[in-house]
């Protein structure tokens, strides 16, 4: 199990050394941001605005207009809601190349409680014309996104999450695409749609439900912004239920998303999970169950969807 | 053409173009324009014909809703024509009322909401120092904008890093959109609080070209700051520092009369 930031800071390091136009920022968050290692190595490239987000994200912007390509982190709540605007204006309106990296998203901060919890962010983000949202699921598809997002002439969020996650059992692609998903396992019942660490728990309900017989279709939705439409369409158009599952709110986040499409394109039968609800107090294991998002409590979401 | 001309050509086409959209910003427009005729007459290194040209100093309007001012400079500094200006605010117009960078040459950040300017001045200072590059930023806020905290932020975050390469030039007309500063949540002492940031501080006469020259071209070891005094509506007696100005729409006898006060009854 591999918590993505640490993929996420080899990969700049290594992306740093090979392009000096690469710098990070970050709000006092060297350490949970898990920017340790490149401040070590490249000192003059780190720029720590202390407890500041919307200092920081502006100062993205004017980093990306000196020619450089910003990395800014922070914890995503606050990157995302202490800075929605200077990430509207500064960032996406402008059209500025800046990675914002939304550190240790949905519910990772557990018992910290519901301030410290990002749930809101995909859907609050997803609206922001012009920026490409991503949320890797485990440590290969975050170094591909963060390496996509050094070269993308354009502005990025990436959501990078904190709660470990394995390696999925698939060889997708090293380079990312946003706009694509990758479809995991295939099965006639239903599709699971999960994204970022929903991912492999989505897999593990489609074990549980194929032991009863109940063949599904997982899909890696890692491209919320923009998304891959088709892969939706046929999934709808194929299988009768599609279950989205995701550590954020649905409305307007990947449920919403999924739903827009298949509203338009494909009306079929849909579940939606996630966050609906601030967190009462629990560790991430507690909030996952709480929140019906562990691997038994899809699959019980999915038989009921078909029954 | 010195900035002192370029200052009443800009105030008479800014009447006009006002005029024509049927809105804008006049008040603020007018108290920012000898400030902007200086900056680019005088002081910015820029190339109209290759705008984004690596070593250009970089400029801010932060106060984006004196965009008409803004626009009419670029144009007479050669990043489009003039005639563009009578496109302002129409349907599909690069024009905006509030400058965008993605749609308008020579706009560096957009702006709008108040207290984006700064911040993203300080990122282009940082960013000139990481590279290694000799190229200023110069930053213009309005002053009522102070009262939005992010200018706070970035002006600590300034004077920490002994930004010698940033200047910000504050519009201090008094007056924000409903009253005057001071009534509404005071910024006095100003020069104290960016003292107490780690900045220099400069006060000077917002409209007197000399000063401003002398003030905006001297070298600075921290960030400075220039407390540019001026008067909202500048120019045109019957528009000089009253809140309704702020973004009151001339009717064509007043424009007549604006014209004619500016000198640029044409």
């Amino acid at each position: 199990m591999t918590d993505c930031r640490q993929p996420f800071a080899d990969t700049l390091i290594e992306l740093a050394r090979a392009d000096p136009r690469i710098v990070a920022v970050c709000n006092d968050s060297v350490g949970s941001s898990n920017l340790g290692a490149f401040q070590q190595e490249f000192p003059d490239r780190l720029v720590n605005v202390g407890i500041a987000e919307q200092n920081m994200v502006g100062v993205g912007a004017g980093l990306a207009n000196a020619g450089l390509v910003p990395f800014v982190c922070g914890a995503s709540p606050f990157i995302t809601g202490r800075a929605l605007e200077q990430v509207k204006v500064d960032v996406a309106y402008n059209r500025s190349h800046v990675v914002l990296c939304g550190m240790s998203p949905g519910f990772a901060y557990g018992e910290l409680g519901a301030t410290h919890h990002s749930i809101e962010d995909l859907a609050w983000l997803r609206a922001i014309d012009g920026l490409d949202v991503v949320v890797p699921a485990d440590a290969r598809q975050t170094s591909a996104a963060v390496r996509w997002a050094a070269a993308h002439d354009g502005p990025v969020f990436l959501r990078i999450s904190r709660s470990p996650v394995p390696e999925l059992p698939t060889d997708h692609p090293t380079k990312f695409h946003p706009g694509t998903s990758q479809v995991l396992r295939t099965g006639a019942a239903a599709t699971i749609i999960g994204t970022g660490t929903m991912v492999w728990r989505a897999l593990e309900a489609a074990e549980i439900l194929a032991d009863e017989g109940i063949e599904t279709t997982v899909v890696n939705m890692a491209s919320i912004a923009p998304l891959d439409e088709a892969t939706i369409v046929r999934a709808a158009q194929e299988t009768p239920l599609l279950v989205t599952v995701e550590e954020s709110v649905p409305r307007g986040g990947l449920g919403g998303a999924v739903a827009e499409v298949t509203a338009h394109h494909a009306p079929v039968r849909m579940r939606m999970l996630g966050t609906d609800t601030f967190a009462p107090t629990g560790s991430v294991e507690q909030l996952t169950r709480h929140f019906g998002l562990d691997a038994e409590s899809i699959a019980t979401t999915v038989r009921a969807g078909l029954a | 053409m010195d900035s002192r001309e370029r200052a009443r050509l800009t105030r008479g086409q800014v009447l006009r173009t006002i005029s024509g959209a049927g809105l804008g910003h006049v008040g603020g427009d007018f108290s920012v324009t000898d400030i902007l005729a200086v900056l680019f007459t005088d002081v910015l290194r820029f190339d109209p014909a290759n705008p984004n040209w690596p070593e250009r100093d970089r400029f801010v309007l932060s106060k984006g809703h004196a965009a008409v001012s803004l626009y009419t400079t670029l144009a007479m500094s050669g990043y489009f024509e003039l005639e563009e200006l009578d496109s302002f605010a129409a349907e599909q117009s690069m024009l905006n009322g509030h400058p965008a960078r993605a749609k308008v040459p020579g706009v560096e950040t957009s702006t709008g909401p108040l207290g984006h300017g700064l911040p993203v001045g300080v990122g282009m200072a940082v960013g000139a120092r990481i590279r290694g590059e000799q190229w200023k930023t110069f930053v213009v806020t309005g002053d009522g904008e102070l009262q939005e905290g992010s200018n706070w932020e970035a002006a600590m975050f300034a004077g920490h890093r002994e930004l010698g390469n940033l200047t910000l030039i504050v519009d201090r007309n008094r007056l924000q959109q409903g009253a005057r500063t001071e009534e509404t949540n005071a910024l006095d002492p100003l020069d104290e609080k960016f003292d107490a940031f780690g900045w220099e501080v400069k006060q000077i006469d917002g409209h007197d070209h000399d000063e401003l020259r002398s003030a905006l071209m001297g070298t600075h070891a921290k960030p400075l700051v220039i407390i540019a005094n001026t008067t909202k509506g500048r120019g045109v007696s019957f528009m000089e520092d009253l809140a309704v100005w702020h973004h009151k729409v001339p009717s064509q006898e007043q424009v007549d009369q604006g014209l004619e006060e500016i000198g640029t009854h044409s």
